[in-house]
């Protein structure tokens, strides 16, 4: 691995899952990249292949899903190791923080045995004393006194536990956190909190985190770099504040003009929906919902395109232009939005 | 919300007062259902085979000519001070029933559990772990025909193998004629008399009465414990939990043995309480069955010569022991589920 | 209506028409058992060689009693020289009888009670939940005896006392279930929100919370039937249960089999007792699956297998 390399390198990743209705296409080509400290905002709607990507990194997948591409974590690929060299790898390597804390502790296990556990899992030489050391400097990292090691679950809160999750997913040092939507479930005060905590985490111990939300005010105050994803693909991928401030993709500015500030006077949304992963549409997936579409977005798929100020961007809009044909970009007839729908 | 766990002796009394109100429904329920007979116990029991002067004398002494409500609070009285009341047809009293037939049925129902769960708990985690495989199919239709099976089809079935065909085993009572009648026993349990005089050779006698009738009472109840574990572990292995668990990297075998397991068999402990009124029932028809001596045998042929006091003071025996029974699986659980504690 | 009715019933039974694997094979392995038992009640007359008590043939000739399987007896006779293959048949219809007949008794007396007692809540709700409690933590089987010998002195061993018995031990099942169902919808929002608009309590539960309610009738009355055989075997196996001059019962057979298997008579007791074993495998195979089918917890969303097609040049995707 060379000394800068991106930590995790996802190269065209597909992730399928099989449904009676036909395949479920939740990752359809995906590359991303990070490093060493650096945090990854990962955004879109509900239901675009965000959590999947983040599981499909873990290999954590339901049976019967379908994975193609490369997931190189440090150069190796996770993809092709075995069941039980990705198991060693989770923990110590790359952890995984999810969405809802309440349910992912153990309710008969106390705190103290899922640290143990973890621990010992992972380095089964290690002293009593050092694993009970270890724990506690993680949990207590978190703001979770001592006191509280021989609790069980049940005897926290929200918050609280969210954090005992935190402190569990940190305590094996890992080099990528990947974080589902860590404060969805939690108020807006825990929800500073976690972030400041996440944040330290990137200073203190150069860990690349990626961070799966759709809540663009945290992308913009916790993100180094943002993807934006739709449909199982990546839109638009960039610098931060450059995407924020000069979005490139329709769908980027549609999402940022949607977010409720102070100066708001009128709600803004996206008609439609996000569209059916089974039967998307044809092309580009956005054309159905973009005020910009042109016919040939209803043609050919996009291709991807570097931009000057950085960011990488699917869209017929930036080119390129000897790929569009004839009278390609006149705009194109929206058909009813009812039709997009009832995709 | 971070309250801090109560301790298991604050929980154990306020559950021990929660006790009295539903033991006081059950006995009154026995009482007034005992009473909705027409006619009463002693005429049903002796009438026609006692001269009519008797049978009042008896009706008084046993305070039968009492009104309702006073027979009511004996009978409350009398199960405070443990007092069942003596038989009618044998003047025998309801507590050495219990002592002396209760052992015999003890035995046979700790035998029977002890089957029951190992054959329960091991083929529903199986069954659960591997679901959809030819394994869990077999197990789940084994379960669901044993289930379907009554405790005196399959006695027959065990019977007419090992005792007819076979001649293995034998198929009637606790123990051979001659060993019951050599054995003195202290604690009517058999298995523990042979083990306190080493007669290993009366050891051999009565362990090999006990095979078939627990056997077969442990195997019925395995059937629901099948079916109870294996739902059980289905549920758990999509717990949030689990997923997490795998996601910090444990093993698989921890995962499903450390986290799935242990929370599949915590509502297992619940429904075990329930299943003691399965195994009761159980056990009065493989009693029947084996001609095994227990309280259950006692009870059908109390029942047959219309012995209204026998049958209400081993009905009240079997009240008690579904009461003590409820409790004591409340106490197990919140022990090994701290949610409970409550 | 009616047809209101089928086309609801049609719709709670789609699952089972698009169930696939073992689910499927459960449903339907349970309602081909089940209905063979069916068939043969309702047949029993037609394909029955024997009456049930019939124990000489038409010219007055005793049948051989303890007789083993021939072409006269496919199953042999038993000890009171009676065709131990006409008590098979004629039994499906004791049995089916007295569970039907048991089931509608516990239905329409737990199912109201645990409504009102579920929505209206109270001093009554709490008596009624400790009383029914109590009883269904008794060991049924001895309810059902207590209730079965002291019915006997007053109506007879008939069909009715058995199946009043059986529904003693049913009702408080009933009453839970629905009770405790009632009482979780009672705060579900759409509830709340019909209540809130002022509806009467009599729409509110006819409307919303006994539709509710009524879907979870099929499986647990399919189960308790199945359930209800056993019992009134074990009635009849100690004597409890129908008087053999009356109708034939496997479960009285059973018990008159069981010296027998010491003589290595084994078809007196192993035609009843596996009539009794397949009928209650078909029932509560068909309760199971139901319930493997309609109840979403336990279904498994089908996973089909996906395979990636190979990746077209990024031109061409479509």
């Amino acid at each position: 691995m060379s000394a800068n390399g991106p930590v995790l390198d996802v190269r065209d990743l597909r992730v399928w899952y099989g449904s009676t209705r036909g395949a479920v296409r939740a990752v359809d080509g995906v590359s991303i990249q990070i490093r060493a400290g650096e945090v990854l905002g990962l955004v879109g709607e509900s239901g675009c292949g965000k959590s999947t990507l983040g599981r499909g990194v873990m290999g954590l997948l339901p049976d019967g899903s379908a994975v193609d591409g490369q997931v190189l974590f440090q150069d190796t690929d996770l993809l092709k190791v075995s069941d039980r060299q990705l198991r060693r790898m989770r923990g110590p390597d790359i952890a995984l923080i999810f969405q809802e804390p309440m349910t992912r502790l153990n309710p008969l296990m106390r705190i103290e045995d899922h640290f143990s556990e973890t621990i010992t899992a992972h380095e089964p030489k290690l002293s009593k004393a050092e694993v009970r050391r270890r724990s506690l400097e993680a949990l207590g990292g978190m703001g979770i006194p001592p006191t509280r090691f021989r609790n069980y679950p049940h005897e926290f809160s929200g918050g609280m536990r969210q954090r005992i999750m935190i402190a569990l997913a940190l305590v094996l040092r890992p080099k990528l956190v990947i974080a589902d939507e860590p404060t969805t479930a939690l108020d807006v005060l825990v929800e500073a909190q976690i972030l400041s905590i996440l944040a330290d985490l990137k200073r203190n111990f150069d860990t690349a985190l990626l961070l799966i939300t759709h809540n663009l005010g945290i992308v913009a105050e916790a993100c180094d770099r943002v993807a934006v994803m739709y449909a199982g693909r990546i839109a638009e991928e960039g610098d931060a504040r450059t995407v924020f401030s000069q979005p490139a993709h329709p769908y980027t500015r549609e999402l940022l003009r949607s977010v409720i500030s102070l100066n708001t006077t009128g709600l803004h949304y996206i008609p439609g929906a996000p569209p059916s992963l089974i039967d998307p549409p044809a092309a580009c997936k956005f054309h159905p919902r973009c005020p910009d579409a042109m016919r040939v977005c209803a043609q050919l798929a996009p291709v991807e395109q570097r931009l000057s100020a950085g960011q990488r961007v699917e869209c017929w809009l930036h080119g390129p232009g000897d790929r569009i044909p004839e009278g390609g970009r006149e705009p194109l007839e929206q058909e009813r939005i009812a039709v997009a729908e009832e995709a | 919300m971070a309250k801090p766990t109560t301790s298991l002796r604050t929980y154990a009394l306020t559950r021990l007062a929660l006790v009295l109100p539903m033991l006081w429904i059950l006995l009154t329920l026995v009482f007034f259902m005992m009473r909705v007979a027409p006619g009463d116990p002693v005429t049903a029991a002796l009438g026609g085979r006692l001269p009519e002067k008797e049978l009042q004398e008896r009706r008084h002494a046993a305070g039968y000519d009492k009104p309702l409500i006073v027979q009511y609070v004996d009978y409350l009285g009398d199960v405070a001070r443990l007092n069942f009341g003596t038989t009618i047809t044998d003047d025998r009293p309801v507590t050495d029933v219990i002592i002396e037939n209760g052992s015999a049925t003890l035995e046979l129902t700790f035998w029977a559990m002890v089957v029951a769960l190992s054959v329960g708990i091991g083929l529903g985690l199986v069954a659960g772990r591997l679901r959809d495989s030819g394994a869990d199919v077999s197990i789940r239709m084994f379960g669901i025909v044993v289930y379907a099976m009554p405790a005196f089809f399959l006695g027959f079935l065990a019977q007419l193998l090992f005792g007819e065909r076979l001649g293995w085993l034998p198929t009637s009572g606790r123990a051979s004629p001659e060993v019951q009648f050599l054995l003195p026993t202290h604690t009517h349990l058999y298995l523990i008399d042979a083990i306190i005089y080493g007669d290993w050779a009366t050891f051999k006698d009565v362990v090999l009465h006990l095979i078939l009738p627990a056997a077969t009472l442990g195997l019925i109840i395995a059937g629901v414990l099948i079916r109870l574990v294996r739902v059980n572990v289905l549920q758990t292995m999509k717990g949030d939990y689990i997923e997490a668990a795998r996601a910090r990297g444990i093993d698989e075998k921890s995962v499903v043995y450390r986290h799935a397991f242990k929370n599949a068999l915590v509502p297992v402990v619940t429904v075990l309480g329930l299943q003691v009124a399965l195994l009761m029932s159980g056990a009065v028809l493989t009693e029947t069955t084996f001609n095994w001596p227990g309280i259950g045998f006692e009870l059908v042929r109390y029942l047959n010569n219309r012995d209204y006091i026998a049958v209400q003071g081993i009905i009240t025996f079997f009240a008690l022991i579904v009461i003590f029974v409820s409790v004591l699986i409340d106490f197990v659980n919140a022990w090994i589920d701290p949610r409970v504690r409550y | 209506m009616a047809s209101q009715l089928i086309a609801r019933a049609g719709r709670a039974f789609g699952p089972v028409r698009e169930a696939r694997g073992v689910p499927r094979w459960i449903v339907w392995a349970g309602i081909v058992l089940t209905l063979l038992f069916v068939v043969m009640a309702l047949t029993a007359p037609w394909i029955s060689p024997y009456a049930f008590d019939q124990y000489k043939d038409a010219s007055g000739q005793r049948f051989v009693k303890q007789q083993a399987p021939s072409s006269a007896h496919p199953f042999g006779t038993n000890v009171q020289s009676t065709d131990v293959m006409s008590r098979v048949i004629w039994g499906a219809r004791t049995e089916l009888k007295v569970v039907l007949f048991a089931v509608v008794v516990s239905l329409l007396v737990g199912l109201p009670l645990g409504l009102l007692s579920g929505y209206f809540g109270g001093p009554v709700d709490r008596v009624l939940v400790l009383i029914m409690d109590a009883l269904f933590a008794f060991p049924y089987l001895l309810l059902a005896i207590v209730i079965a010998f002291l019915l006997s002195d007053k109506f007879g061993s008939g069909v009715a006392t058995a199946a009043f018995a059986i529904s003693a031990v049913y009702i408080p099942q009933y009453f839970r279930v629905v009770r405790n169902h009632v009482v979780s919808l009672r705060e579900e929002s759409y509830v709340e929100a019909a209540r809130a608009l002022g509806a009467r309590p009599r729409t509110v539960i006819g409307r919303y919370v006994f539709q509710n309610v009524v879907q979870s009738v099929p499986v647990i009355a399919t189960l308790n039937a199945a359930d209800a055989i056993l019992t009134l075997a074990a009635l009849g196996f100690l004597g409890y249960g129908i008087q053999p001059t009356d109708a034939a019962e496997w479960g009285y057979d059973s018990s008159r089999a069981l010296s027998d298997a010491g003589a290595g008579i084994w078809w007196t007791g192993l035609f009843p007792g596996m009539a009794i074993v397949l009928l209650v495998t078909g029932l509560t195979l068909l309760g199971e699956g139901l319930n493997d089918v309609l109840n979403p917890v336990l279904r498994r969303r089908k996973m089909e297998p996906v395979t990636l097609p190979p990746r077209a040049p990024q031109e061409d995707r479509a």
